[in-house]
């Protein structure tokens, strides 16, 4: 599976919620002689209601995709060639790791400004002690990634035990880790990674083989319908109502298409980058947390709801502080993932635009800034979006200038949006 | 009645800054009883209600259960105790569906992951789910597309879950229509048969007689007056309600006090 698999267009605006379909699932499911055949007309009613409704889920995402991808193919044609998509490919792995761990702090209602500074912070400590001290460099990558977790668990029980707004905490955090990495890294400024290392070859290797690539994108969708059918079986069985055919169809569909064209793609370059494939096991990983989990529930009620959740007996407490560690360490291995690709670490690693563009990526796919809703797949999503206008406005040699407007007006869209469909559930709730 | 209450307070107070919004206050609840807390707006049930459930731990005072002093400092406390209440706000999780707002925080998971179909069978089983909203809430629909009667009717459900041995219910009939409250109401004499403990806080005096053991009235955070409900004409409730039995004066003053806020 890979690509720009969207995996489920509509857990964004409902999850937290195991896959039931979203609000127009009253009538799909009451009972258990509910419509399951290929119904097309039910199929069509229901996909106007749930856009009436405000359950885009990833509509709006995919469909920014694919104009940007069509602009920029029609005004470069080297812009959908099969080296460039897998530069893309490789470009957002490292943003899109820290957009992943963005994730679970938004999906709390809060913010995480540090995850920048976390990165290049998390990359120096392991350059500095592979390169310049000589520690092997597994050992060097765990202390690297418990230092995220840390930091992040830091910062998140500053934020829940002694209240100080999450987004002050981090803001703190910005600086302060920035100014620590710059100490770590000393009067040497810019440390080369070892070329042979492990970490290097995260993002320069690629595994070129076609039967890997369509096996994968077959894996991704089978896996989908193995589980779909288990599921309706057990439910069926159970005498409760199965999700229907059609829905069922829609998400294959919706991760076939883009996992077989991305197989596609891929293969006729450099092969899968390996670098894409550990992106996404994060990415399926983590959503089945979030997904199937009681931890995963819990995050999303706490985020849906948080004195509600506490008066469930839920801790919210460890939740939520559980959601910053997350996010730290997430940024520890995004850091890494971008110091292997410029096979180094310097003064400005986990600078620039980095944080905006990990944040802007998780609200971009389809997170709301206003906790409890949201996927990991908006991740990717979303780093897909930003990464394709840096990419393509670099072909088309434009300023930076440009790509940061173009950039700022898909993030206003995306944050517009995220408050009209908030506005329409609650007015379609209150008819 | 000679049994250990199930729950029993001795001298609770409760501070919210400058506001005392309970003084000293007492109740006992037994096993199969009702006890209604009435009073007026702002009288501070609900207050007791959150002390009761950890939700909003009392400063002072002693709360014993089943006859032994017990430390009740989150909702937690409560629930191990076994103690399940219907919020006033009802406390659902407006972003999460039916199954999963009844089940929060005791989902059912096996090593961690959540088996959605135990939850979801157990959540159609439940038989209030069905009678007390005239158009039974979809389990699979998220709570925020529900209306008020069938909010109300989750969260007596969730609370019901847990089979808890005293039911916390806070106006747990403000959003059902008329048909629906008296099947509630059903309800409750059916558990209060079956062992449970009830306190019930109701504006609706004549919920409060047609289910209730006993009357306990509050008035500006404190106790005021304890009444068999059967035996007791409901003028003489309200009268300790509305504090008619207080002198003219301070009558006036809070009156005026009232009026202004
Ligand atoms: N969280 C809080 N912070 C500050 N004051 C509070 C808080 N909760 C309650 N109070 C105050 O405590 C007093 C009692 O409130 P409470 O909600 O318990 O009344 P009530 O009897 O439940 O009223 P109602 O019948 O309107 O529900 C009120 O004066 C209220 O303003
Ligand atoms: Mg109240």
């Amino acid at each position: 599976m890979k690509g720009t698999a969207p995996g489920d267009p509509e857990s964004g605006r409902t999850s937290g919620r195991p896959r039931g379909g979203p609000g127009s699932t009253t009538r799909e499911t009451t009972g258990p002689d509910g419509p399951d055949g290929p119904d097309l007309a039910g199929y069509v009613r229901s996909l106007f209601d749930r856009l009436r409704g405000g359950e885009l889920g990833a509509v709006p995402v995919v469909v920014s995709l694919l104009v940007i991808w069509i602009v920029f193919q029609s005004l470069n044609h080297n812009f959908l060639s099969p080296r460039n998509v897998s530069n893309i490919g490789v470009d957002i792995t490292g943003p899109g790791l820290i957009a992943l761990g963005v994730v679970f702090v938004l999906l709390l209602g809060e913010m995480d400004l540090s995850v920048g500074s976390v990165s290049g912070l998390a990359a120096a400590i392991f350059a500095v002690m592979n390169v310049n001290h000589g520690v092997p460099e597994w050992l060097a990558i765990i202390s690297a990634l418990l230092a995220g977790a840390a930091i992040g668990t830091l910062q998140g029980f500053f934020f829940v035990r002694l209240g100080v707004p999450a987004f002050v905490v981090t803001l703190a955090g910005l600086l302060a880790w920035n100014g620590l990495m710059l100490y770590v890294l000393g009067a040497s400024g810019t440390i080369d990674l070892d070329e042979q290392g492990g970490v290097v070859a995260l993002t320069n290797r690629y595994i070129h083989s076609a039967a890997l690539a369509y096996g994968l994108a077959m894996l991704g969708t089978g896996t989908f319908l193995a589980v779909s059918y288990r599921d309706s079986r057990m439910r069926r069985s159970a005498g409760m109502a199965a999700r229907p055919v059609w829905a069922i169809a829609e998400r294959a569909v919706g991760i076939a298409v883009p996992a077989f064209a991305a197989a596609w793609i891929l293969d006729r370059y450099r092969g899968v980058p390996v670098s894409l494939l550990v992106f996404l096991a994060f990415i399926v990983g983590l959503d089945f947390v979030l997904r199937r989990t009681t931890y995963g529930r819990r995050i999303f009620a706490t985020g849906g709801d948080l004195e509600a959740s506490r008066r469930s007996g839920v801790n919210v407490t460890w939740t939520r502080v559980s959601a910053f560690t997350v996010s730290g360490t997430l940024a520890a291995v995004g850091g890494l993932f971008l110091a292997s690709r410029v096979a180094s670490v310097g003064q400005t690693s986990g600078s620039s635009t980095l944080l905006i563009d990990a944040i802007a990526a998780a609200v971009i796919g389809g997170v709301s800034l206003f906790g409890g809703r949201g996927t990991t797949w908006s991740a990717l999503l979303g780093i897909l979006v930003i990464q394709s206008i840096a990419s393509g406005m670099i072909l088309l040699g434009v300023q930076t200038a440009v790509q940061y407007m173009v950039t700022g007006s898909v993030l206003f869209g995306a944050v517009v949006l995220d408050s009209l469909s908030r506005h329409s559930q609650k007015v379609h709730r209150l008819t | 009645m000679a049994s250990t209450p199930v729950l029993a307070l001795h001298g609770v107070c409760k501070r919210f800054g400058a506001v005392q919004a309970l003084t000293d206050v007492e109740l006992e609840i037994r096993a199969g009883e009702v006890v209604a807390l009435v009073g007026d707006s702002g009288a501070g049930k609900s207050t007791l209600a959150k002390a009761i459930t950890g939700a909003g731990p009392a400063d002072e005072g002693v709360i014993e259960w089943q006859g032994r002093p017990a430390s009740i400092q989150r909702p937690r406390d409560a629930q191990d105790l076994g103690i399940a209440a219907v919020y006033q706000d009802l406390a659902l999780c407006e972003n999460l569906d039916v199954v999963a707002n009844l089940f929060l925080g005791h989902e059912i998971a096996r090593a961690g992951v959540l088996d959605e179909i135990a939850m979801e069978r157990h959540a159609l089983e439940l038989e209030p789910l069905a009678l007390l909203s005239k158009e039974p809430p979809s389990v699979r629909g998220v709570v925020a597309s529900l209306s008020a009667g069938q909010r109300q009717t989750v969260a007596i459900c969730r609370a019901i879950l847990s089979r808890p041995e005293l039911l916390v219910l806070d106006e747990p009939t403000a959003a059902l229509g008329v048909e629906q409250s008296g099947r509630f109401l059903d309800l409750v004499e059916r558990l209060r048969d079956s062992g449970t403990a009830i306190m019930l806080i109701s504006h609706n005096l004549g919920d409060v007689k047609a289910v209730a053991d006993q009357a306990a009235v509050l008035r500006h955070g404190r106790n005021n007056g304890f009444f068999d409900v059967p035996s007791t004409p409901q003028e003489q409730i309200v009268s300790s309600i509305t504090g008619v039995t207080d002198n003219a004066v301070t009558q006036r003053t809070t009156k005026t006090w009232e009026d202004m806020l």
